[in-house]
Parts: structure tokens; C-alpha cells; sequence
């Protein structure tokens, strides 16, 4: 990203890639995403953490596979169920979030994103900005660094 | 910092490391005048640059350094403490570098007066007695021009371009680089020099391979960033996988008109690989270049006179592996200088030369480099050694007898070793070569010590010439590949039933008859908690075993295929994997899939906790915690003597280390025994107080340890170590502090509950439970710390359970899917990854888990964390420190397990 993000950021209006999990929509801001792709041929990482479905070969990059089902604590995908993967970039590694599908381009004015709701389960509030209230259904907006780091910190021993 | 201020620091590095070495060996021949040349010229450049870039307090201490050095020069007379004073100088002049480096280029605040005064009077006083002898003919007028003015600065920035060649600094620089040159005798061949006047420029010794020339040469190097390098490297890398690619689509096609360009591609790619792979060489002298200081001052602290020879030092290796060695390198000359060198009294009594020799080595042989670090000094004292390895528990007595004498010499490398007699400040406190080993089993060495009593030791380091790129050897296990660096493959043996190799059980443990050895294997896909059932049923019939060596250990890694081999380009796994330490790195492979890399040194460290008999407790704990399931197998004992005449028995896997120190050591507080261990006050206990009125001669004792704390349980001898699966302990005792009784080599055996002897800080479970191991209820024990671990798995094996120890969540979740399934799990809450609360919820979430009993056993005993844990899931919550409670609840929820079976 050779934008500075913090401008990006900062505008009032953002966009957001939506992407769906399970029956929930989620956003990611567009800054983060810098792929979208089909996972082909994820090699398991034996003894990895739970959340890591493999790694697989993007154009020569290693990515690091993390299965966003899991993460989120919802029932895990059938064998031969649609998936997507989203490439971001998190301090010079490639990450790719396995989602259910990729939906569209949302551009949206930050002012109304809502604070996320208190009584929400602790393991989509610890990786969640906050919420859009959208006419249809409710926009959660994922942050990026927390789902990584929280993988991280979970797991490193110290 | 400006890029100016940045190319003098990096300079100034360079240089002073040059000025050590010139000093070294000015010291020896105070007379030579091209020696002394180059420290007066790398001083004077120091001091010019200073005044140029606004560094008024470098520039005044080089100034006065300069001003003595200028009186030698002058005829005046070299004394040692001349010398010595000129290298404290030199050593706040690094310092100060250093500092500026960190600072952002302002000089650090402090005062050099002490120095400045002193190089000052004795310049006065060399000034006064010298003059005799006659000076060194100045061309350049230098020494007259003390003052870094900034005319005499831009004349020296005027003449840089025109310069030739420098001999001079070569001759400096190749005092670390040219091959025979005996560092504390003279530079290579001593060939006379041209004059002062042409060697001004500093050595240039750049971070692309040294290059020490300027002037006339100057077009032919450069100095590039090394990130720039890492970056072009990477693209290589890249470059190179994609030629793979092609080359495997082209390899499908019967016809195809790419295959030729791709032909020449792949050779043009290949070679800019190789000198892309060269930009990244740098001879090893430039990790030898502060040696000749290190030895120069050890040699005077230590009073024995070294000589320091150092040949190859041209050989080149990555830039990477040669930063990550320089440190062992340092740490090996310290010991030989300290330990392997006698005093000179010593040396002539044994019929030596007087001086000491110190010779490193360096060599290519067949895709790695071979250092060698040798003495000629008194040799390893096996015997100590032997005796050493018994005292720490390493090995037992009866194991070190029949063991050979490069075996003995391979404890060295144990951590905490030291023969040491005297702890000196040099080396000696055990803790050095176990570091060496371990930094150089990182990158992929490996070192070995060959000694020979009374004529020295040598010390034989084998690392690989570059990190980046590995040759490989591709095999598949579980249906799934796996890259095993050929670096540590020995030979690879296919076995089959019936056939000259196979694979023959010696208990459970797979082993391989190989040449009259045998060969202990563990399968890879078991090791990665992968296997499939085929495995599990001992149905395989043709596999390989892939022979592996790491340092002196030796095992086979069973594995289903083995597929070919390939230069595989070494890519780091992402940083959250990076705690998955039985892979070093993943690569793609021609056809574009991700592999994973197998990090050898993980595998062996496993195989050697998996086999482990006698090894200290300490030991095990370093080892992955995949040994877990291992471990519970086997039970080990270590029997002493403490207040009565019957053996005495604990779990070994409690203690820590076995110490013997003398009586007079241990101080009486109030009500107290203390001893000083490892730098700070170890409590001791007693089984008795007879035992702790003997306070004459040598005490053994056990220590225990938990996270930083030790304590020490004096006995009156340790008798053995002795390993069984069948020990059965009788919880008969009414006896407070035993345990229970078994019948050890064949003498009924007091086990000790260790918990009543530790101070209640420290204690933990442990205690009897009249049951018979009969049909074992599976339990899954979760605790970060070793030492909890340690005691309660003897507990709960000896209660009856078939127990397999995890270090933590993450650890649990790859035994989780075990068959059998586990029939409750004991978890820790307070735990440094994921704490026992989410591991409960998330267990909780799993269809597998949902109904699973899981007790939590924490040292937090509020209500509130009560409450918590009802209320995420814990079936029961239990205090740490209550193993009534844990094994009632254990019977509790195995409702059919030993419970029925009183």
C-alpha cells in the first residue's frame, strides 16, 4: 500500500469489502485487502494452531491460510462448500482470510458506524471495530491486526 | 542522521577494529614502522573527520591518542603501558561510536579528561627521553598537522580520489584475510611497502567481500545497503521458482517451442543466482578481525603468552551465517585461551614452548565450511569430565564406563557444564558451550571436539555456506510431502518386511539394525500427529528410513516415500507458525505447491527425550512438548541414601539437578540452611535433623526448581538413576512425607512425597491413593509450568491413570484427537499463550468436546473465579494445591475407571 493509510483512514466516508461468513456480513476496509483469490492446494501445517488451515503458494508468496469459521467460533465448512480467500498484508507477511464469499464494495460514512454491542460473544468482539446498522442486516466491520495478532498471541510461547 | 555522519561511523567501525589488530602486533614489534604507519594514519582520520562533521569530543581524544603515537614515530621508546594506554583510547573512542550510532549522531555526554591527561604526560614523557632514534621520513608532513584543521581535512579529501591501491591497509585488513598469516608474528611475508605518503586512505573494508583499495580502483567496488542485497536476493529467489514452474509445464508438453529460450532461461537464471549468491560472500576474517585484541588482552589478564594463528581467513561464506557465528567463535577462542592453554610453568614443565597457540582454521569442504578452533594445551581431562557427568545426572556411573572417550568429551556441551576449578571472569561458569552448540546447531552446524590428553583440543565446526538455499531431500509421509535438509542425512535405508533391514520393536520403540548398531527411528507422520491408522497398526510394510545425524546424535526418521531431491529456497514461515518448532521454513516446489521444511535439530531433540534414560530433568523441559504422550510411558527413579540406611527414592522427572557442594558452604539463618547457588540463596531441606547436624565434607542434593526458584533437598548419597514402566507403588504409608514404598532393584524403596518437604510456597499435589492400575481412564493434563507437571503426572499415573502432559493449550489441542478418547481433561487456568477459560469455552464449541469432563486446577481461588469457571464450561474447579480434591474429582467423573476398582 503505497497510500498513506492514515489519510484514508481518516476521510469520512470509507469503503469497505464485504465478506460473508457463515450467515454474517462482514467488512474489512478496503485498504487492507489487497487480494482476492480461490485457494488452491492449502498444505496443512501439522501442530499449527486450530485457526491456521495451511499454507499455500500465491504467485510465488507464501500465505499463511486462516480459517475464519474457526476464528469466529462458527460451525466449520463442509467438504466442497464454496470458498474464498482474502489476501492481506500484516508486517510483511501474506495472510489469506478463508471466507464463505466475497460480496461488494460498500462506501459508507464513518460517522454511523456504532460501537459494537457490549453483550456481543468475546471472540467476535475481540476482533471487530464496530458495527453498521445497513437497511437489510447488520455490517460487522472485522480489524485486520487483531485477528492476526490475537492468532499470535494465543499461541507463541513465550 | 545525515549520510555523511553515517558513512564516518561506519568507517570509524571498520577502522578501529583495523587500529586493535595494528596494536596487537605493534605491541610485539614496537620497531616496525609500517605497522605503526597505519595506526598513526587510521587515528589521524578518526581525528579529521571529527573536527569536519562538529564531534568535539571524539576529535579531542583521538588528538591526544594521535599526539602520543606521534612520539612514537618519533623515535620515542614503545613501552607496554604506552600501548596499553593507546588501546583504552581506542576502546572509549568505540564506545563513544557506538553511542552516536544509537543517538542519532550526538556524541554522548561524559568527560575524557582522565585519559586525555594521561596520553598527554606520556607523550610529554616519551617526548622527553626520545627523539634519539631517527624518525620515519613524514612526506606528508602528518605529524606536524595535530590539529584537524579544516584545511588539512579538505587536502586529505582532495588527495583520497588519486590514491593507489593501498598496501598498507591491505596488509592490515589481510592481517585477519590472507591464509599463513600468523597473526602475533608479522603480516604476510613482511615485502617491503611503499612509502607513508601513498597510504593515507583508511581501509576500506566493505561489507561486500573487502575490498581495501581506493583511487585508481574505486570504480571496481562500490558499497551497496545489504537491504538492497536481501531484496535482490529474494527476487532471485523468486525468479528461480518460476523457472521451475516453467521448466515442469514444458516437461509435460512432448513438443514445445519454449524449450529452448527456456533452456537458455534456465541458465541465465541459474547463474545470476550464483552471483547474486556471491554479492552476499564475505571472507571469514571479517568475523576474525577483533580476535587478535581478545587474545591480546587475555593473554595479559590470564599471564600466559598466546599466539594467535588464523589461516584461511579468505574463505567466504553468507553474510548471514558469518553474523551468526561470530559470537561462538569469540566464546571457543575465550576457553581455549582460559581453559586449554596451561600457565607457561606448566607449559615448560611439560616439556612446551613457553607461548600457547591458538590456530583457527578455515576451509571449504563439499558445500559447507569446516572452522576449526584448536590448542595446544592440556587437552580435555576426561576423567573430570566423566565424573562431572555422573555429579550432574547427565549419565549414570555405569553408563559413563562404557561410553569412549569422544563420547565423554561430547558433555561439554551440556548446559551448565564446566570443569572449570576456578570460575574465572574469562570462562568457566558453565554456561558458554551449550550456547555455542546451540547457535550452531541454529543454522543448520554442527561441533564436535577432538582432544587428546596433554597435546590439546580441537574443536571441529561444520556450518553450511549459505542459509538461503538448501538442498533438500523431498519425502512423503501420510500422503503428504515433507523437505528434509540433506545438510544432516546420512544415508537412506528402505526397509521391508523380511528383507536385511527392517524394522524391528524393542518394546514399543521402532528401532533399525544398521552395520551392528542399533538405530533408533521414530516415524514422521507420528512425530507430526498425522500418522494414519495403517501406522498405528504396525501394517506398513515398505518404507524408508532416513538416516540422520545431528552433532553426535544419531536416529532414523521413518517415512513413507522418498521422492527425489531438490536446491529448495528457504522461506520463513509466517510469524504465527513460527512457534511450530518441528519446521524451520516451507518452499514451493517446481509444480508450485507449498512444502514444508523439517527442522532436523527439533527431530533430534525429540529422539533424545523420547529415549532418554538418566537425562536431567531440566534437560527434558527444553525438549518440544510433543514427547508428552512419550514420557508417560516411562517412570524414572533416582534412588540416594538421606538419615536412615534404606534407599530413598523420587521421581527423577522432579528434580531439576543433582549438586554436591561442601558443608562449609551452607549458612544457617534463622532456622534456615541457605546455600549460595547460581548467584542467588537456595533454601535447603532435610529428610531429618540428623542429617542436617552432619555438617562435615560434601553434600549431594536434589534441586528442585519452578519457574526461577530453587530449592535444594540435602541426602546423604545418591545411589542411582533407574528407568521402569512397572514400578509398582504401594500407598501404604502412614508416614507423613512418604509417598508410598515399591520394590526398586529388588530392595523395597521409600518414595518420598516431595511436596511435604518444600516450603508451602512450593508445594504442590502429590500423594497416595490406594489403587491398582487397571483399566486406565484416560486423562489429558494441561499445565504451563514443568514443575507442576512433573508432579503431578507421577501422582495421577500412580493413582491409576494413563496421563499425557501438555505444556499448554495449543499442545492439547494436537492430542485432543487421540483414539481412545480422553475421558476428562485437568487444565491450568492461569496459563501465558490461551488461559483456561477460552480453552474451555473453545472446547465447549467443539461437537467432540461439548460433554467432556474438564477440571480446572488453579492457584486462583476467589469466588468470583469460581464463578467464572462454572460458568465457561469447567466442570469442576479445584485449588492447585488440593490433590484430595483433584483425585476425587478424577474418580468422580471416570465413573467407571478406578473408582470400581479399589
Amino acid at each position: 500500500m503505497s497510500m498513506p493509510l492514515a489519510t484514508v483512514r481518516e476521510e469520512s466516508h470509507c469503503q469497505f469489502v464485504t465478506v460473508r461468513i457463515a450467515s454474517q456480513l462482514f467488512g474489512l476496509p478496503i485498504w487492507a485487502v489487497h487480494d482476492v483469490f480461490v485457494p488452491q492446494r492449502i498444505t496443512p501445517v501439522p501442530l499449527a494452531p486450530a485457526e491456521v488451515d495451511g499454507v499455500l503458494n500465491l504467485r510465488g508468496r507464501i500465505v499463511t491460510a486462516i480459517n475464519m469459521r474457526r476464528r469466529l467460533g462458527l460451525p466449520l465448512r463442509d467438504d466442497g462448500d464454496p470458498v474464498v480467500a482474502v489476501g492481506i498484508d500484516f508486517q510483511g507477511e501474506v495472510y489469506g482470510l478463508l471466507v464463505d464469499e466475497v460480496g461488494e464494495v460498500l462506501t459508507l460514512d464513518r460517522s454511523r458506524l456504532t460501537a459494537k454491542p457490549p453483550n456481543l460473544d468475546q471472540r467476535w468482539s475481540a476482533v471487530t471495530d464496530g458495527v453498521f446498522a445497513l437497511e437489510a442486516e447488520l455490517l460487522a466491520i472485522l480489524d485486520v491486526e487483531s485477528i492476526l495478532a490475537s492468532i499470535r498471541e494465543d499461541h507463541v510461547s513465550s | 542522521m545525515d549520510d555523511l555522519l553515517r558513512e564516518f561511523l561506519t568507517e570509524a567501525t571498520e577502522s578501529l577494529d583495523l587500529i586493535d589488530a595494528e596494536l596487537v602486533k605493534f605491541e610485539r614489534e614496537p620497531n616496525n614502522a609500517d605497522i605503526l604507519g597505519n595506526i598513526f594514519r587510521l587515528v589521524h582520520t578518526i581525528k579529521g573527520t571529527c573536527g569536519f562533521l562538529g564531534l568535539p569530543r571524539l576529535g579531542s581524544l583521538a588528538h591526544a591518542a594521535e599526539t602520543l603515537m606521534g612520539r612514537f614515530r618519533e623515535g620515542a621508546q614503545v613501552r607496554p603501558e604506552a600501548v596499553d594506554l593507546v588501546m583504552r583510547s581506542i576502546d572509549r573512542i568505540k564506545a563513544i561510536v557506538a553511542d552516536l550510532e544509537v543517538n542519532d549522531g550526538s556524541e554522548p555526554a561524559g568527560s575524557d579528561a582522565d585519559l586525555i591527561g594521561a596520553l598527554d604526560a606520556m607523550a610529554e614523557k616519551a617526548g622527553a627521553s626520545g627523539a634519539s632514534s631517527p624518525a620515519i621520513p613524514e612526506e606528508d608532513g602528518e605529524a606536524a598537522a595535530g590539529d584537524g584543521n579544516p584545511d588539512e581535512l579538505e587536502r586529505l579529501f582532495r588527495e583520497t580520489p588519486v590514491e593507489v591501491p593501498s598496501a598498507g591497509a591491505s596488509s592490515a585488513a589481510g592481517e585477519a584475510g590472507r591464509p599463513g598469516a600468523p597473526v602475533a608474528v608479522r603480516p604476510a611475508g613482511g615485502a617491503p611497502e611503499p612509502p607513508l605518503a601513498s597510504r593515507e586512505a583508511p581501509a576500506v573494508h566493505g561489507d561486500d567481500g573487502g575490498t581495501h583499495a581506493r583511487g585508481g580502483s574505486a570504480a571496481q567496488s562500490i558499497r551497496v545497503n545489504v537491504e538492497t542485497l536481501e531484496q535482490l536476493m529474494t527476487m532471485v529467489s523468486e525468479l528461480v521458482l518460476t523457472r521451475n514452474q516453467l521448466l515442469e509445464l514444458v516437461r509435460r508438453q512432448e513438443e514445445s517451442e519454449f524449450k529452448v529460450p527456456l533452456q537458455r532461461l534456465s541458465q541465465v537464471t541459474a547463474e545470476l543466482q550464483e552471483a547474486v549468491m556471491k554479492t552476499r560472500m564475505q571472507p571469514i576474517g571479517n568475523a576474525w578481525q577483533k580476535l587478535p585484541r581478545i587474545v591480546r588482552d587475555l593473554s595479559r589478564d590470564l599471564g600466559k603468552p598466546i599466539d594467535l594463528q588464523m589461516l584461511g581467513a579468505d574463505t567466504e561464506l553468507d553474510r548471514q551465517v558469518l553474523e551468526m557465528i561470530k559470537d561462538p567463535l569469540t566464546h571457543m577462542i575465550r576457553n581455549s585461551a582460559d581453559h586449554g592453554l596451561e600457565s607457561p610453568g606448566e607449559r615448560a614443565k611439560a616439556g612446551k614452548r613457553e607461548a600457547g597457540t591458538i590456530r583457527l582454521a578455515a576451509y571449504h569442504e563439499g558445500g559447507h565450511i569446516i572452522i576449526e578452533v584448536g590448542d595446544d594445551g592440556r587437552g580435555l581431562n576426561t576423567d573430570r569430565i566423566r565424573e562431572k557427568a555422573v555429579a550432574k545426572g547427565l549419565a549414570s556411573a555405569i553408563d559413563v564406563e562404557k561410553m569412549s572417550d569422544a563420547q565423554i568429551h561430547a558433555f561439554i556441551f551440556h548446559p551448565g557444564f564446566s570443569t572449570a576449578e576456578v570460575v574465572t571472569n574469562v570462562s568457566g561458569r558453565g554456561v558458554g558451550m551449550d550456547v555455542v552448540r546451540t547457535n550452531i546447531e541454529l543454522i543448520g552446524g554442527s561441533v564436535n571436539v577432538l582432544s587428546r590428553r596433554g597435546q590439546g583440543s580441537t574443536f571441529l565446526i561444520k556450518i553450511p555456506l549459505t542459509l538461503a538455499i538448501v538442498s533438500a531431500l523431498i519425502v512423503e509421509a501420510a500422503s503428504e510431502r515433507f523437505a528434509i535438509p540433506q545438510l544432516s542425512v546420512v544415508e537412506l535405508v528402505r526397509v521391508q518386511k523380511g528383507s536385511e533391514h527392517r524394522i524391528e520393536r524393542f518394546k514399543e520403540a521402532p528401532v533399525l539394525r544398521l552395520r551392528e548398531k542399533l538405530l533408533p527411528i521414530i516415524y514422521l507422520d507420528q512425530m507430526l500427529g498425522i500418522a494414519g491408522d495403517t501406522r498405528r497398526t504396525g501394517a506398513v510394510e515398505d518404507s524408508f528410513v532416513v538416516v540422520m545425524q545431528v552433532g553426535s546424535r544419531s536416529f532414523g526418521i521413518g517415512v513413507d516415500n522418498v521422492l527425489h531431491t531438490e536446491e529448495i529456497v528457504v522461506k520463513p514461515v509466517s510469524s504465527i507458525l513460527r512457534h511450530v518448532s518441528m519446521f524451520s521454513g516451507t518452499t514451493i516446489l517446481g509444480d508450485g505447491s507449498v512444502i514444508l521444511i523439517v527442522d532436523p535439530n527439533s527431530m533430534a531433540q525429540v529422539m533424545t527425550t523420547g529415549l532418554a534414560s538418566g537425562v536431567s530433568a531440566a534437560h527434558k523441559d527444553e525438549a518440544p512438548a510433543l514427547t508428552g504422550a512419550h514420557a508417560a510411558e516411562t517412570l524414572s527413579l533416582i534412588l540416594f541414601r538421606a538419615g536412615s540406611d534404606e534407599p530413598k527414592a523420587v521421581p527423577l522427572s522432579l528434580v531439576t539437578r543433582l549438586e554436591v557442594c561442601d558443608a562449609s558452604r551452607i549458612e544457617r539463618l534463622t532456622g534456615q540452611d541457605l546455600v549460595q547457588y547460581r548467584g542467588s540463596l537456595m533454601p535447603l531441606v532435610y529428610l531429618d535433623q540428623a542429617s542436617r547436624d552432619r555438617a562435615q565434607g560434601e553434600r549431594a542434593m536434589l534441586v528442585f526448581t519452578d519457574r526461577g526458584r530453587a530449592i535444594g533437598l540435602v541426602v546423604d548419597e545418591i545411589i542411582d538413576i533407574v528407568d521402569d514402566e512397572n514400578f509398582t507403588i504401594e500407598f501404604n504409608s502412614e508416614i507423613p512425607g512418604i509417598m508410598g514404598t515399591a520394590v526398586v532393584k529388588g530392595r523395597a524403596t521409600e518414595i518420598l512425597d516431595i511436596g511435604h518437604f518444600l516450603p508451602p510456597t512450593f508445594r504442590a499435589v502429590a500423594g497416595p491413593r490406594n489403587v491398582r492400575p487397571a483399566e486406565r481412564p484416560r486423562v489429558l493434563l494441561v499445565d504451563d509450568s514443568a514443575f507442576f507437571r512433573n508432579m503431578l503426572s507421577p501422582v495421577l499415573r500412580a493413582a491409576g491413570y494413563d496421563v499425557t502432559v501438555c505444556d499448554g493449550v495449543r499442545e492439547a489441542y494436537s492430542h485432543l484427537d487421540a483414539d481412545p478418547p480422553y475421558d476428562v481433561i485437568v487444565s491450568d487456568i492461569d496459563m501465558p499463550e490461551i488461559d483456561g477459560f477460552t480453552f474451555v469455552e473453545q472446547l465447549r464449541a467443539g461437537a467432540r468436546t461439548r460433554d467432556l469432563p474438564v477440571i480446572a486446577l488453579s492457584g486462583l481461588n476467589t469466588p468470583e473465579a469460581i464463578e467464572r469457571g462454572r460458568r465457561v464450561g469447567f466442570t469442576d474447579y479445584i485449588a492447585k494445591f488440593d490433590k484430595e480434591g483433584l483425585l476425587a474429582a478424577l474418580e468422580e467423573f471416570t465413573a467407571d475407571g478406578i473408582g470400581a476398582n479399589p
